[in-house]
């Protein structure tokens, strides 16, 4: 909570002086992870750690990121979304197709697809129903549409998102670039702005946001649509990255980014998630994903086994933190 | 007004109108041709949605955030060691059951373990030990090309009277599943968990018994289904529990269990177990494209739960 900042403070104080230096370590824990995860991947290969080699490694992070913040608004309003791989993949099949050819009917449509986001929020507020519910129905209707534009893979990216995807900026590398400024608009919005915490509070205790004179109706609606535009620019920068389409491209993209929340920090309920931590929980994933197993040369077979293995472990430590905490 | 009220009193009671309604239309569509036999094949598909939506209602019930999302990898895993234990002999047949339910119930207790021992939430635990479990299946299950004994092919596709036996042993199983909810101790401590945790406990529940039985039971379940899916489509194959997540949650959901838990319905299961495989059928005999048969499904599912939505958030 935004109020609480003079508490956080005062902790970051204690915890300076030793008092809790477990919560600071708990807090640490999605940096912490990434880092661990980077000196394997030194360890096992010296020269991935390059400029090259960060812009090959975290080349599909950025899409990761953006989907998992995505997923972040949804979870901030204790909801789920169980369609946003699909809903990605919807994107990127529009990306490849309507938005190179006839760029005017496809900027329209992914912003009807941002508006059916909004109204899917509308509609679980006023009817109570289960996130979880509704967006399984709409995983399969993205799909649907996807397969209905894109039959079989195919399609190109836009020249300039290409371009854009292609950035070669100086010192650090691209994907670099793009995860702090992800993260760094969302924190700003979420957690530095007053309406931020009114949408984390309708997370964190709904009926003292009401009583208070709030909308809830606008809150759900503006997570919704934060989390359609947030998948839009996922499905955008997939597609820069990957440069044709695929209805399947997004379905793992799902699992991913609740996983992303939860690593970098984020609960299921009560509005407490971390823009930043759901950041490098994302860039956690990425690198683990693939980059660290091929190192250490797991066979195929075993690679999404690893990626369990990581959320299990980086759960227990957290589990173990806070047990002692307590 | 009474009738209205009686039929929003049991919500399940849309999900055998709704397979009602969509039987009608794919018969008037044919012109009556094929009207059994849509029925025997919707019941025999069925079957497979039941087992594992049981096993996904009693997790469900446990209250809110209690899903397994393990139950495809489960399912995959499940119909390799069972074509592996019985190596297509008629003898083996029992003993790869059991396997394939030692497996399953593995998982399921495995899963609870997780819950418990990292207090994360089941949907983020299940979820992490299905990525593990889907490698054990990508692992033991390479290549894997063992037809099932032709026994327990010819069994799981056995029908009498147009009637497939499996659906005739899962009706009991349900009624048994039924009692179980509703006459048994485990069965009312499961709603009484969902309800109220804390009071369920004050009241002397052993809660984590409770919950960890659950899990086993719905990892048993999805091992049962493994092993007939394998004998039905006649082999193992990792992605053969797949459509299986999607479909668990939502014939629970469809057929008037609570999400929030506390509150299952045992025969709304199959009323939407049957609603599914029948669109699906009536999508089919239409000849409409993959594409629009998930759009129609997707919507049909988010209309449905709009419909019986009830205006408390409980």
């Amino acid at each position: 909570m935004a109020d609480l900042d003079v508490e956080s403070r005062t902790r970051r104080l204690t915890t300076l002086m030793g008092v809790a230096p477990r919560r600071l370590l708990r807090s640490m824990l999605p940096a912490l992870s990434l880092v661990l995860i980077m000196i394997g991947i030194a360890w096992l290969n010296p020269r991935a750690i390059s400029y090259f080699g960060f812009t090959l490694m975290l080349n599909l992070a950025i899409p990761i990121a953006l989907a998992t913040i995505a997923q972040m608004f949804i979870m901030t309003g204790n909801d789920l979304d169980l369609s946003i791989g699909t809903f990605v993949g919807f994107v990127g099949c529009i990306t490849a197709t309507w938005l190179r050819e006839a760029p005017l009917i496809g900027a329209l449509s992914l912003i009807a697809a941002v508006a059916v986001y909004a109204a899917l929020g509308a509609l679980i507020h006023l009817r109570s129903l289960p996130s979880i519910v509704v967006t399984l129905g709409m995983s399969f209707v993205w799909q649907g549409l996807a397969i209905l534009l894109l039959p079989k893979p195919g399609g190109s990216a836009p020249d300039w998102l290409l371009q854009l995807m292609g950035l070669k900026p100086p010192w650090i590398p691209f994907p670099i670039v793009a995860a702090i400024i992800i993260a760094a608009v969302a924190h700003l919005g979420l957690m530095r702005t007053s309406y931020g915490a009114i949408l984390r509070g309708s997370g964190g205790n709904p009926q003292a946001i009401r009583r208070a004179g709030w909308s809830l109706l606008k809150a759900k609606v503006t997570l919704y649509t934060l989390a359609g535009l947030f998948g839009v620019a996922s499905g955008m920068a997939l597609i820069g990255t990957t440069t044709s389409a695929d209805a399947n491209i997004g379905n793992g993209y799902t699992l991913l980014s609740i996983a992303g929340v939860i690593l970098g920090g984020g609960e299921f309920i009560g509005g407490r998630v971390s823009p930043v931590g759901a950041v490098l929980g994302a860039l956690t994933l990425a690198l683990a994903a693939s980059p660290l197993l091929t190192f250490m040369r797991i066979p195929p077979d075993w690679q999404v086994a690893a990626n369990g293995a990581i959320l299990i472990i980086v759960l227990a430590a957290r589990a173990l933190l806070s047990r002692q905490e307590a | 007004m009474i009738s209205a009220e009686s039929i929003a009193a049991r919500p399940w009671i849309w999900s055998f109108l709704g397979a009602l309604m969509v039987w009608l239309a794919s018969i008037a569509f044919t012109g009556g041709y094929g009207a059994g036999g849509m029925i025997t094949a919707a019941l025999s598909l069925a079957v497979f949605m039941v087992i594992v939506g049981i096993g996904q209602m009693f997790v469900i019930t446990l209250g809110p955030g209690n899903v397994d999302l393990s139950l495809p990898a489960n399912i995959g895993l499940a119909s390799a060691v069972a074509m592996k234990v019985m190596g297509g002999s008629d003898a083996m047949v029992p003993i790869g059951l059991a396997a394939a339910l030692g497996s399953g119930a593995a998982i399921g207790a495995a899963n609870y373990l997780l819950i418990r021992a990292l207090r994360i939430p089941p949907i983020i635990a299940t979820l992490s030990a299905s990525f593990i479990v889907q490698s054990i299946d990508i692992s033991y299950g390479r290549g894997l090309q063992i037809k099932p004994p032709p026994g327990f092919a010819d069994f799981t596709n056995l029908q009498i009277a147009g009637i497939p036996v499996l659906a005739i042993l899962t009706l009991i199983f349900t009624i048994v599943a039924s009692l179980v909810l509703h006459r048994t101790v485990y069965g009312r401590s499961v709603a009484a968990i969902g309800q109220n945790p804390r009071a369920a406990s004050l009241a002397g529940i052993k809660v984590g018994r409770v919950r960890f039985l659950t899990y086993t039971l719905c990892g048993l379940l999805g091992g049962l289904n493994g092993a007939l899916l394998a004998g039905y489509f006649r082999g193992a194959n990792v992605d053969i529990g797949n459509e299986y997540l999607l479909a668990s949650i939502a014939v629970v959901v469809i057929g008037g269990t609570s999400v929030a838990g506390g509150k299952a319905n045992v025969p709304g299961i199959w009323g939407a177990a049957l609603f599914l495989v029948l669109l699906l059928t009536m999508l089919n005999t239409f000849g409409v494209s993959a594409g629009i048969r998930l759009v129609l499904t997707g919507l049909v599912i988010v209309a449905i739960i709009t419909a019986s939505g009830r205006r408390i958030r409980v």
